[in-house]
């Protein structure tokens, strides 16, 4: 029943579980005192509703405003910022609530709602964020939908007193918003990179590779089921142990790290020659906030925007700071460098003098033992092989001369200790040797035909220079743990435990669940939020026509959306009730054709003052028209008998009337006296 | 049942010439039950159409000419001493008859006029703590001059709202004039003529009325009318439910005189001006004229 309490309470209501949905959504990307914060004015406010507390005065509410601005403050170091002001306007609406008591006051908390609830989205945009901040935004809307109103007088609001039908309505109203969203977000032109500035914060937490290596760094990366890429292929998937994703090439050797040769691009690109069919694919990067474009070993196309280093090392020239799409054309089998520039020697070839003394005592060893660099390659492997050495996830702290420390100690160690032990020993024996760092392998989503290639797949490995042969890939890892190659490095880690729950192996159903979820969001990424200007285009030139170039974008959403208006303001405007009633709709068809010959029904008149003036005008038809109106009349005005059959006969025999009746042209002379 | 109204229409308009409209309405009020008010300018014939119609349906005629002296007990009766029966005698005023035609209402003092319009609502006369039930079919014709009139106290707009219809006959036209002339007023031709039917077969005509079908439609139509006068700006003050009613009735009557057993939207357009326009005061003071009854039918759609 009508109450205005009731309402009040209801309006509130509202207004608090939308907030609490969408502070719910920003406990994953505030500091967790700001929900909390919220939690606590939300049941204040609640209070003082239920119980009558008074609402606290200004000197009350000023302090606690100055403490929750010092305590963002205290929080961030700044008031400034995505985080920081995002959370000191959390914390704003949080206060704001003391004072909402008018309907001025609800409209402004409900429009601060809409804002607070949107911006979860800097954060993420993923389908659950979305599906979430829905909920929010129907609360918010049934909130406004109370609080207009609460002060009506129709008769017509007391429909909308129950939570189900301000919810129905609401998500009404949402809905009918939903043409007007999809075309703005088709036709809204896009503009590659963001229009405004976000702030640096903004990129903070987005994990990758790195431009230098240390031993530690990549089984750190190898600790996070993020996922750095998703690979589409269109041919065949190559097998496991075939699937080198090339990332950074490290060069410099500065005792404990590696890091990558010079950020100069002038440098001639190594020679290659490729043979055997080549494998095309599809790459979605996630944002690594660096340069990187992971490829196949070894591409032989550019992204756009893209370029190659001279060691194959393809950066884009800008950071990845939004998730890209790009197309890859690899060759397996190829000759890389086959002449090694005096350049790339020397830098293959440098090492830190003084350092690792019985590292470069074997190197030597083995030098005067074999003749050639394949011997002393193999000598290496064959030491990884016989010797106890262990592939683990948590290897120990390598003492002051690491390489020694770890060959001939410790003995336990991730990718990253193999390699640049491997490529160290090579150094010391005089044979040119890079490491190459990226991803090895993936794991393949059947649902989608594609790979999910995690943080947890990071890799590095060394690449030799032979004569004749050029740069070949040796990996070290293989000898000691051929599994993380053949199979996965969930396969490889006996402890694994220390993995991501998603890189495991058991849990076969909670894989398959998960694998579905994947497809689903890589469907999302792909067709919603990787949506961009060339994606775009292409939808336009195959819907409309080859030649449309950015520009008209502007001029065709414009167009789209006044039709829309038109087709919406037609029906709004024509101020007609739909007609449901079929009786009523067959007599429409009437009328519209009297209405051909300018005889149209006025809105006051009735119908059988109507089938008289027409009668007069046609008055060859007189009989035809009459009999149509009085049956309509009859059918609206009179005693119905046995409704349904009397109706159904009605509406048959009018139909029958309606369908023969046309209009006979008038020959002028009878136009003439009809209109005197 | 169409032949016997039309007959009524027929056999009136023999003695009021070219006023087959006036006389339909009037006819409709009876067979609705209400009471008729009839306002127009001396001589146009107000008596007459009162007089015609009671003789042609076969009713007992009173006639009371209204003045500024005239008391409550000269229309009710009064209780007279009667020497022989040792008793107070009733002796019935003129209001004791099936049609009063009360001439010039609003010539008499409002005391008066209430004491009519008392009678008029309960269909009985109590005196002297007797009651005393009046004939039926009863009701009243009464004539009044426009109010700007010299001489007059304007019925007040609460006993307005007693009357069912108010009409008004305007001039004849020119050939029912001619006619008018050559036979001297038609005072002859209404001492000549012979009842249609009885009061009995007025009763039964009234029952057939009240049942005339009104469908859900038409309510609708009404109930937008209602609603346009209460939230319009030109009007006062809107319809009351009474008054929806009043339309419902006259609609009703209306449909049967033109020989349907059912209501369309153009009987409460023919009847409205006559039902609505004593009881809707406009914005400007005066009660409205047709014209502005007839603008609120031009704005109200038909659902």
């Amino acid at each position: 029943m009508f109450n205005k309490a009731t309402l009040k309470m209801q309006q509130l209501l509202w207004l608090l579980l939308s907030l609490s949905i969408t502070f719910t959504v920003y406990t994953f990307n505030l500091n967790n005192w700001v929900p909390a914060f919220f939690v606590f004015f939300a049941t204040w406010r609640y209070l003082i509703e239920k119980k009558h507390w008074p609402f606290p005065k200004l000197w009350l509410r000023l302090p606690i405003t100055f403490a929750g601005g010092l305590a963002v403050l205290a929080t961030y170091g700044s008031l400034f910022g995505r985080d920081a002001s995002l959370a000191l306007f959390a914390v704003m609406i949080s206060l704001k609530l003391l004072e909402t008591k008018s309907k001025r006051d609800f409209i402004i908390m409900v429009i601060l709602g809409y804002f607070l609830t949107v911006n979860t989205l800097l954060f993420t945009q993923a389908i659950w964020v979305i599906l979430t901040i829905t909920l929010a935004l129907v609360g918010l809307t049934a909130c406004l939908i109370v609080t207009s109103h609460a002060g009506s007088t129709y008769s017509d609001a007391e429909n909308l007193f129950t939570w189900k039908a301000q919810a129905k309505l609401a998500g009404h109203l949402l809905l009918q918003a939903v043409p007007i969203m999809l075309v703005l977000f088709v036709l809204f032109p896009r503009i590659p990179g963001p229009i405004w500035g976000i702030p640096q914060d903004a990129y903070s937490g987005m994990t990758g590779l790195s431009d230098s290596m240390e031993p530690g760094n990549i089984s750190q990366l190898s600790l996070s089921s993020k996922i750095a890429f998703r690979a589409e292929f269109k041919s065949a998937i190559p097998p496991n142990n075939q699937l080198y994703w090339r990332g950074p090439v490290l060069w410099h050797q500065t005792g404990r790290s590696w890091h990558i040769s010079s950020e100069k691009l002038d440098i001639p690109v190594e020679s290659l020659e490729t043979s055997g069919p080549a494998t095309d694919y599809t790459i979605t990067l996630e944002p690594h906030n660096r340069n990187w474009l992971l490829m196949l070993d070894l591409p032989t196309n550019l992204p756009a925007n893209a370029v190659v280093k001279h060691d194959m090392q393809v950066v884009s020239k800008e950071p990845v700071r939004t998730r890209i799409r790009y197309d890859g054309r690899s060759y397996l089998h190829y000759q890389l460098g086959v002449k090694l520039s005096d350049y790339e020697r020397t830098l293959s070839l440098q090492l830190l003098d003084d350092e690792n003394p019985k590292t470069r005592q074997l190197a030597a060893k083995w030098v005067s033992e074999h003749k050639s660099p394949t011997d002393i390659i193999q000598a290496a492997l064959t030491m990884f092989i016989e010797q106890p050495f262990v592939y683990t996830l948590a290897p120990p702290r390598l003492g002051r001369e690491p390489v020694d420390d770890f060959l001939f100690n410790t003995k336990r160690g991730f990718c990253e200790h193999y390699a640049s032990s491997f490529v160290y020993l090579m150094r010391a024996a005089g044979i040119p040797a890079r490491i190459v760092t990226g991803y090895q392998g993936g794991e393949l989503n059947p649902n989608g035909h594609y790979l999910i290639v995690r943080q947890s797949d990071a890799h590095a490995w060394a690449e030799v220079w032979l004569a004749d042969q050029g740069w070949v890939r040796v990996d070290p890892t293989s000898a000691v743990s051929p599994n993380r190659i053949e199979s996965g490095i969930a396969s490889a880690l006996p402890d694994s435990n220390l993995l991501p729950m998603l890189s495991r192996q058991d849990y076969p159903f909670l894989k398959k669940l998960y694998l579905n979820w994947d497809s689903i969001n890589n469907g999302w990424n792909q067709w919603v939020l990787g949506y961009d200007q060339q994606k775009q285009l292409d939808l336009l030139k195959k819907i409309i026509s080859d030649k449309i170039v950015w520009e008209d974008i502007g001029l065709i959403l414009v167009l789209v959306l006044i039709t829309l208006m038109a087709i919406i303001s037609y029906f709004l405007l024509r101020n007609k009730a739909i007609v449901l009633d079929p009786i009523k709709k067959v007599y429409l068809q009437f009328l519209n054709k009297l209405e051909k010959t300018g005889l149209k029904k006025l809105a006051y008149e009735g119908v059988t003052d109507f089938s008289k003036r027409a009668a007069k005008k046609l008055p060859e038809q007189a009989s035809e028209i009459v009999a149509i109106s009085e049956l309509f009349s009859s059918s609206q005005y009179a005693k119905q008998g046995e409704a349904l059959i009397e109706n159904k006969r009605t509406l048959t025999l009018l139909k029958q009337l309606v369908k023969n009746f046309k209009i006979k042209r008038l020959n002028q002379m009878q136009q003439k006296i009809n209109d005197f | 049942m169409q032949n016997i109204t039309n007959a009524i229409i027929a056999k009136a308009s023999e003695v009021i010439l070219g006023k087959e409209q006036q006389i339909k309405l009037a006819l409709a009020c009876i067979l609705a039950r209400g009471h008729l008010l009839i306002e127009d300018l001396p001589g146009m014939g107000k008596t007459t159409l009162a007089h015609t119609l009671a003789q042609v349906l076969g009713l007992q005629f009173q006639r009371v000419q209204f003045t500024s002296d005239l008391l409550p007990a000269d229309i009710l009766g009064v209780s007279v001493y009667d020497r022989n029966a040792a008793s107070f005698k009733f002796h019935p005023g003129p209001v004791f008859t099936n049609v009063l035609l009360a001439d010039e209402i609003n010539r008499a003092t409002p005391k008066t006029q209430s004491a009519l319009l008392e009678v008029m609502e309960e269909a009985q006369v109590t005196i002297d703590a007797m009651t005393h039930q009046l004939p039926q079919p009863f009701f009243v014709i009464a004539t009044q001059n426009p109010s700007s009139q010299i001489g007059t106290f304007p019925l007040p707009e609460s006993q307005l709202d007693r009357f069912l219809m108010r009409i008004s006959l305007g001039y004849p036209n020119a050939a029912s004039e001619q006619q008018l002339l050559k036979n001297n007023g038609g005072r002859e031709q209404l001492a000549n003529i012979r009842p249609v039917i009885d009061s009995e077969q007025l009763q039964t005509l009234q029952a057939i009325c009240h049942n005339i079908h009104v469908s859900d439609e038409l309510l609708d139509y009404l109930q937008t009318i209602l609603k346009y006068t209460r939230q319009s700006t030109a009007f006062n003050a809107g319809l009351s439910p009474r008054a929806g009613l009043s339309i419902k009735q006259c609609a009703q009557a209306w449909a049967m005189i033109a020989g349907r057993d059912h209501v369309i939207p153009e009987d409460i357009q023919a009847i409205l001006p006559s039902v609505a326009g004593h009881r809707l005061v406009s914005n400007t003071g005066i009660q409205s004229s047709e014209n502005s009854i007839s603008n609120l039918l031009k704005a109200v759609a038909i659902p």
